[in-house]
């Protein structure tokens, strides 16, 4: 390491986020510089290197920065971040530093570049342990399994934060000892959101075990560019070099993306769909592949991104390429949530892709498979007729398509409504069957003879 | 001498280098200090434009730059079926130490395995002529398999000297070498841009088969085509390709993890080596190469990547084998290429994409087909090609799926709405489409027998007046509709559920044959012809409605071939009986 520090005052330009800056010898990609200006010293990265001329972007506000007087210090690395158990009950601002006013953390050794590295495909394994939120529609049907990137597509006001916090407080995987670590990154949440995460954090003594990395709204939004990372690399750390079970919500990815958006607006790059970057695939996936188990490990990254669907469309480009990305989606509906129905979970788009590795014979029950694709069979069908009977009104039905309409109610105000309360697998299944008792037994073809047997006689038929 | 240059500047996965020797395009490249590997991309007079095979982070003006005088080529060989390699060959799983989870970069390593030996039996003697293409010895590779080891398709024909004894043998062993100087090992070299060069085209004349009903029954691909399956996020595009890569008949399946997840990798690695081949009884993983540059790796070996398993693919191809190859997706490839193709600030076409989008992709399908290979004796191969789209919002009029679909000769349109009834695989029956109908007309006839034909058109039909009926519920209501016709609708119904849609995860489900396929189809035909007749003569649908049909269905999908036509029997009686046991009113 030089004890001098190489610097340039060859400010050519500022727009936005961006510092044109040349008279840089040997600028390199991707290392962090400082910038000291008239009042402070801001942080920023080198984004493009041409020459001596180098493109710098920077992650706090570039306000009133007068090129006359401001001096680029070049740091000679990539952007890190120090690790240490200690992070454990801190909370940091978007850059990753302590605001919880409980004096400086006191870090290890240990520096990891922010950007990470991929994990080894060779190198991991299959997630496949089950994780009980208590959520009958998630347990039940879109089965949430430790090491998997699972978001909550959500909706201008619908409840993505409170469904968010209650399985970080609920979630536990039956049987295991691991140690179990909740991160959670705000990304340019206003102020009134962050206060219900940590009020709620509060209660539930969460802030204790947790690590809470706070990018708002108010903040540089070239910032919201490092949260997630930041986050992710101690959620790494803690899993892959001290054995955590390491569980990441990120809220909300929307604003993370136009961040991006605007750099590139301003970097004058073609754009892609409106507006969006072309790379904003691959950028996303360097946050999202960041999750998983591996082989020789005990640790695991398990990710639930919220992601807001602009005017509730899931082909927004945002939502639409975090789908191609994550292992499945969890999506709210406005409808049911209009009425009153929480958690508003449309158990119809929504998937997990990794479900049938989590569940089945010693993990939880043999029959949940053929169950899950009972419901989804026999919920879409009591949606069909719903739209059915728009067209040819209610005694235009037959016996049996009323007899669909019951259950899609009772499933959407017995099953799907559960508020706050916790099911374990076995009450979200009892649940499960007794909505399914009100079809005739010819319509519940996904299940074997045996089990419709043993599962429904006795089973006094429901009328909702 | 020292062939270096300087890096100028760095822009994401593209560097610039100025230097004085003369470089060739896709010229190979180490980059910096740590000797990334990069391909020269452009040349503009002492400037030369690289793409970076790894992450650039960290690299910086000034840093050296070598150039190799190569170009990006292949390691072919034996040692190769069964591994796992990145986007540029190189082998994943001797990345590292045991330890080492993640990628690091500046890795190197041989695609053929230097440190095992084969057994090698020679199949040609000395003082015999050759010709480009001829299979001069034969290697034994995992699980017993052939390895033919051929003369590189550019060498001149010429007169053995000298060919080694069988005996075990490693990558840089002598085995071969002719009278006028020729030498050669197990281990040969191709660049990955450039085809291997075959005698000629030959006609499609036989189906991929791939134990999917609806794929073999409605919309089969040759054994050389191409076809394409393009769906939004979550229609079972991955999962298609897995089964397709598990139980096609073909000899060699490449796969390519081009710009998807790490786990889906996992996944085949963890899951593959456990299956059995059902035609050799081998394990799955042992007649596969996988090619896994997730979308997390770096994106301009993504663009490589698909050149590399083409080139694979074409080398089995030469051997005489049949090879299926897909590519999960073609979108992540062609967004690394917009990606790479925006750095260099060229003009972008539709969608940011480059001009050259479509011909480059057409590149990449032109080297499929069914070939008579180089070699005196003769020897037919084939590459099926079966590609994956990703349209953004799953709209199918983008750049991608629309230069896809010209290319290609099978068209699978996975449908979101399907998917969302589980109902899979979701391939959009009305939409989908095959070119290749007539060309596999024949051996159909000869496999399954003349009524096929009839089947398939009945078939057809069906699913065609189900749309129709639909259509008119939808204006009419459904009491306007005749018995008959709600018969039929019925019948769709349960040709969606128990015909139409097949379950991948389900052991007894995940491959039907295609006699199996047959006879089911049979099966629903027969019910339809009592059925039909029934209620031409008087009965109602609700009487028909109350008979078990499903039950029997799924029955009979669970059996296997040789039990499917007692049952059948059975079943068909039994319908007959309740059929006789209506009461009709006579009107
Ligand atoms: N043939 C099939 N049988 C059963 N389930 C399927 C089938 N195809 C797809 N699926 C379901 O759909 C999900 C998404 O499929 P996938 O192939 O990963 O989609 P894509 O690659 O198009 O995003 C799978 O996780 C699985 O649950
Ligand atoms: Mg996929």
């Amino acid at each position: 390491m030089s004890l001098y520090k190489e610097g340039s005052r060859a400010i050519k330009g500022v727009t936005g986020p961006l510092l044109f800056v040349s008279n840089i010898k040997c600028g390199g990609y991707g290392e962090i510089v400082s910038i000291e200006t008239d009042t402070s010293t801001l942080m920023g990265q080198i984004l493009q290197v041409e020459g001596d001329l180098c493109v710098i972007q920077v992650f706090e506000d570039t306000m009133g920065l007068n090129p006359e007087s401001t001096t680029v210090w070049l740091e000679r690395d990539v952007m890190k971040i120090s690790l240490s158990p200690a992070l454990k009950g801190r909370i940091l601002n978007g850059r990753g530093e302590p605001i919880d006013g409980k004096g400086p953390i006191i870090y290890e050794e240990l520096k990891l570049p922010i950007q990470g590295l991929p994990l080894n495909p060779v190198k991991r394994s299959s997630p496949n342990a089950y994780i009980e939120t208590g959520i009958s529609s998630i347990d039940l049907m879109n089965t949430l399994v430790r090491g998997q990137k699972l978001p909550i597509f959500s909706g201008a006001g619908l409840p993505a934060n409170e469904l968010a916090t209650q399985i970080v407080k609920q979630a536990r995987v039956p049987g295991s000892k691991g140690q179990f670590l909740p991160i959670f990154a705000a990304v340019g949440i206003t102020a009134r959101e962050a206060q219900y995460f940590i009020n709620f954090f509060n209660d539930t003594g969460t802030i204790h075990n947790g690590i809470f990395f706070i990018n708002l709204a108010s903040d540089s939004a070239v910032e919201r560019i490092l949260t997630p990372r930041l986050a992710l690399t101690a959620a790494e750390y803690f899993a892959f070099f001290l054995g955590y079970d390491v569980l990441v919500v990120i809220t909300d990815m929307l604003y993370y993306c136009e961040a991006l958006r605007e750099i590139s607006a301003v970097r004058d790059e073609v754009p892609g769909r409106r507006g969006y970057p072309g790379y904003m695939y691959s950028d996303l996936a360097s946050i999202f592949e960041r999750a998983g188990c591996v082989r020789s490990g005990r640790g695991s990254v398990t990710q639930i991104p919220i992601i807001t669907m602009p005017g509730d469309d899931m082909t927004h480009p945002v939502v639409d390429l975090s789908g191609y990305i994550t292992e499945g989606q969890i999506v709210l509906d406005r409808g049911l949530n209009d009425r009153n129905i929480y958690p508003p979970i449309n158990v119809l788009p929504s998937l997990s892709r990794l479900m049938n590795k989590g569940i089945g014979r010693g993990k939880t029950v043999e029959e949940h498979r053929s169950l899950a694709d009972q419901l989804y069979a026999s919920y879409a069908r009591a949606k069909e007729v719903e739209r059915l009977r728009l067209i040819v009104g209610e005694d235009g039905l037959t016996e049996e398509e009323k007899f669909f309409l019951r259950f899609g109610e009772m499933f959407e105000e017995k099953f799907l409504n559960q508020g706050d309360e916790y099911r374990d697998i076995k009450e979200s299944m009892e649940i499960a069957w007794d909505c399914l008792s009100i079809l005739p037994k010819e319509a519940l073809y996904k299940l074997s003879e045996d089990i419709i047997v043993k599962k429904l006689s006795g089973r006094e038929r429901k009328t909702s | 001498m020292d062939r270096e240059g300087v890096i100028r500047g760095i822009a994401g996965p593209v560097i610039t280098a100025e230097s004085k020797v003369s470089t060739r395009l896709y010229e190979v490249v180490k980059v910096g200090n740590e000797r990334l590997l990069g391909e020269v991309i452009r040349i503009r007079g002492p400037f030369v434009d690289v793409q970076v095979y790894e992450d650039t982070n960290g690299l910086r003006v000034g840093e050296p730059v070598f150039f190799s005088g190569e170009l990006l080529s292949v390691e072919l060989g034996p040692g190769i079926l069964g591994s796992v390699l990145d986007g540029i060959g190189r082998p994943l799983d001797r990345m590292g130490d045991e330890g080492d989870i993640f990628l690091r970069k500046g890795f190197e390593a041989p695609t053929v395995p230097r440190d095992r030996k084969w057994k090698f039996i020679p199949l040609m003697e000395r003082g015999q002529k050759y010709f480009p293409g001829d299979i001069y010895g034969v290697m034994l590779d995992v699980g017993g398999l052939e390895h033919y080891l051929m003369i590189p398709p550019l060498e001149r024909p010429g007169t053995i000297a000298w060919i080694a004894e069988e005996g075990e043998y490693g990558a840089g062993d002598s085995l071969f070498s002719s009278t006028d100087g020729l030498t050669l090992q197990c281990l040969q070299k191709w660049n990955v841009r450039v085809p291997r060069p075959f005698k000629g085209r030959l006609p499609f004349n036989e189906p991929l088969i791939t134990g999917q009903r609806i794929i073999d029954t409605l919309f089969p691909v040759a054994l050389g085509g191409a076809s394409v399956v393009p769906g939004g996020f979550g229609t079972g595009k991955t999962v298609t390709q897995q089964s397709l890569a598990k139980w096609c008949n073909a000899d060699i399946i490449i796969y390519i993890g081009c710009g998807e997840r790490g786990n889906e990798m996992t996944e085949v690695l963890e899951e593959f080596p456990h299956l059995k081949d059902p035609r050799t009884g081998n394990p799955l993983m042992n007649r596969m190469i996988l090619i896994a540059n997730t979308s997390n790796m770096p994106v301009a070996a993504r663009e490589a990547s698909i050149y590399l398993g083409m080139t694979l693919a074409e080398y089995f191809r030469d051997m005489g084998k049949n090879v299926a190859i897909m590519a999960d997706s073609t979108s992540r490839w062609a967004e690394a290429l917009r990606e790479i193709s925006g750095r260099l600030e060229e003009m972008p076409g539709e969608e940011g994409y480059p001009a050259y989008l479509s011909s480059r992709l057409s590149q990449y399908y032109e080297r499929a087909g069914r070939v008579k290979v180089l070699g005196s004796r003769e020897r037919v191969g084939s590459i099926t090609v079966i590609n994956a789209v990703s349209p953004p919002g799953g709209d199918f009029s983008e750049p991608v799926t629309q230069a896809s679909l010209r290319l290609s000769g099978a068209f699978w349109a996975l449908d979101k709405s399907l998917a969302q009834q589980r109902h899979f695989p979701s391939i959009n029956w009305n939409l989908s489409y095959t070119l290749y109908e007539r060309s596999l007309s024949d051996y159909f006839k000869r496999e399954l027998g003349e009524d096929w034909n009839m089947l398939t058109l009945w078939l057809r039909e069906l699913l065609e007046s189900e749309k129709r009926l639909q259509e008119l519920v939808q204006i009419v209501g459904r009491d306007a509709l005749e018995d008959l016709d709600r018969w039929k609708l019925h019948l769709a119904w349960l040709i969606k559920s128990f015909y139409l849609q097949q379950n991948a995860f389900d052991d007894k489900d995940a491959f039907c044959p295609p006699k199996k396929q047959k006879m089911l189809l049979e099966f629903f035909r027969e019910i339809d012809d009592r059925v039909t007749k029934k209620i031409r003569d008087g009965a109602l649908f609700s009487q028909i409605h109350r008979i078990s049909l499903p039950l029997w269905l799924e029955r009979m999908k669970g059996l296997e071939v040789e039990k499917m036509e007692t049952k059948k029997r059975e079943y068909i009686a039994e319908l007959e009986e309740e059929l006789s046991s209506l009461e009709v009113i006579q009107s």
